[in-house]
């Protein structure tokens, strides 16, 4: 049970987000940005970056929403469950590796991110601002992930909410439907 | 060094923010909806100097000196703690500050969300609840913990720069006391400007 009263309808993230619509707004916005917004790296690969992290804190809501976003976007349902298992062996570009690399140090601590795995970023081909955005897609998942855990919110266990919330964040992005979501009458 | 290049001489996430402004703003616009405008609502238990507190404490657990340094700096501006003891005391061990039983509470769930989300305990929000803290401020807590994670990660995951002198975090700290977090630089006084 969730540590404040929450819309029963709106699991995890979607509940936190409607509830306070001040605060809501400007992680959307950051979130439509970092994930959807102009990139070198394709929204598929950004959202492994944000299942990886999400799988590394035990998030499950977040690692199920965004592994099921990473395999609609990319096609396949292997490459996000091998990322999550091991970033060498997946099935993903050396430059890829890197970065991932780069998200599970972060996830750990800022500090815990060394130059020898910037500069193999590097090496692979990473830009400034793919490292950059590396760096932030896991810290905005690491606030995510301790939001949604920290106030106990629900994670349905039913795969079915998944693919629908797959589908939503790939189809719609991360902006709030016009009008919110349709509050529950009794 | 900064793992990537950022505009020189700009502390902390200055650096990164002016890397990327985009991205920057909505970074703005959180910090100020949660650690300011928030402390004015009506249901709101926090004022904007415990809010930010709750931001120095989580930066020390994380290491973060940049962040814990000015957010301890805008604490202190706002709770009249000129020498810093108090800001000082809730970082080396809050149970023995002088502050509210109820920010103590709060600041017990802000170090568990900063080990991991999970970390909170239903205890530990019903001892807050005891305090006298709400529904608004157990989520403003977490939420601000939660945010700092990030911030924290921003700024250390691309080893940004930041300066030593306390000095340099008091001037600033007055300037955000009192305009809030912007893109305008307030840490270096112009040269020659009027003081």
């Amino acid at each position: 049970m969730p540590h404040i009263p929450l819309p029963e309808q709106l699991p995890g993230i979607t509940g936190l987000l409607e509830n306070r619509l001040d605060t809501a707004q400007p992680i959307r916005e950051l979130t439509q940005l970092l994930l959807r917004g102009e990139s070198t790296l394709s929204q598929g690969e950004r959202e492994l970056i944000a299942a990886l992290v999400s799988s590394r804190n035990c998030t499950n809501f977040c690692e199920a929403a965004h592994t099921k976003a990473a395999d609609l976007l990319l096609g396949d349902d292997v490459t996000a469950r091998a990322v999550k298992q091991d970033i060498e062996t997946a099935p993903v570009s050396e430059k890829m590796k890197a970065l991932l690399q780069i998200a599970a140090f972060t996830q750990q601590s800022g500090k815990a991110v060394t130059p020898e795995a910037v500069a193999r970023a590097r090496e692979a081909g990473a830009t400034d601002r793919e490292i950059h955005d590396t760096v932030l897609i896991t810290a905005l998942f690491s606030l995510y992930n301790k939001y949604v855990d920290g106030l106990a919110t629900v994670a349905p266990a039913d795969p079915a909410y998944y693919q629908m919330l797959g589908e939503r964040i790939t189809s719609r992005g991360y902006v709030r439907p016009p009008g919110g979501y349709p509050v529950q009458t009794h | 060094m900064p793992h990537i290049e950022l505009p020189a001489g700009l502390p902390g996430i200055r650096g990164p923010m002016a890397f990327s402004p985009e991205t920057a703003r909505p970074l703005n616009d959180l910090v100020n909806v949660l650690l300011r405008s928030n402390a004015h609502r009506f249901e709101s238990g926090l004022s904007e100097g415990e809010r930010e507190l709750i931001a120095t404490y989580v930066s020390s657990l994380n290491d973060c000196f940049f962040c814990q340094t000015i957010h301890g700096a805008v604490a202190s501006q706002h709770l009249g703690d000129d020498d810093w003891s108090l800001v000082n005391s809730v970082k080396c061990d809050y149970q023995q500050a002088a502050i509210s039983s109820k920010m103590k509470a709060l600041l017990t769930i802000a170090g568990s969300v900063q080990q991991g989300g999970k970390a909170v305990t239903p205890a530990q929000v019903e001892a807050a609840r005891a305090e006298g803290a709400t529904d608004h401020d157990v989520h403003d807590t977490v939420l601000i913990a939660a945010a700092f994670c990030m911030f924290n990660r921003y700024v250390d995951g691309l080893a940004t720069w930041a300066p030593e002198d306390p000095a340099l975090y008091k001037y600033r700290a007055q300037k955000v006391a009192e305009y809030g977090y912007t893109h305008e630089d307030h840490y270096m006084p112009t040269a020659g400007s009027p003081t």
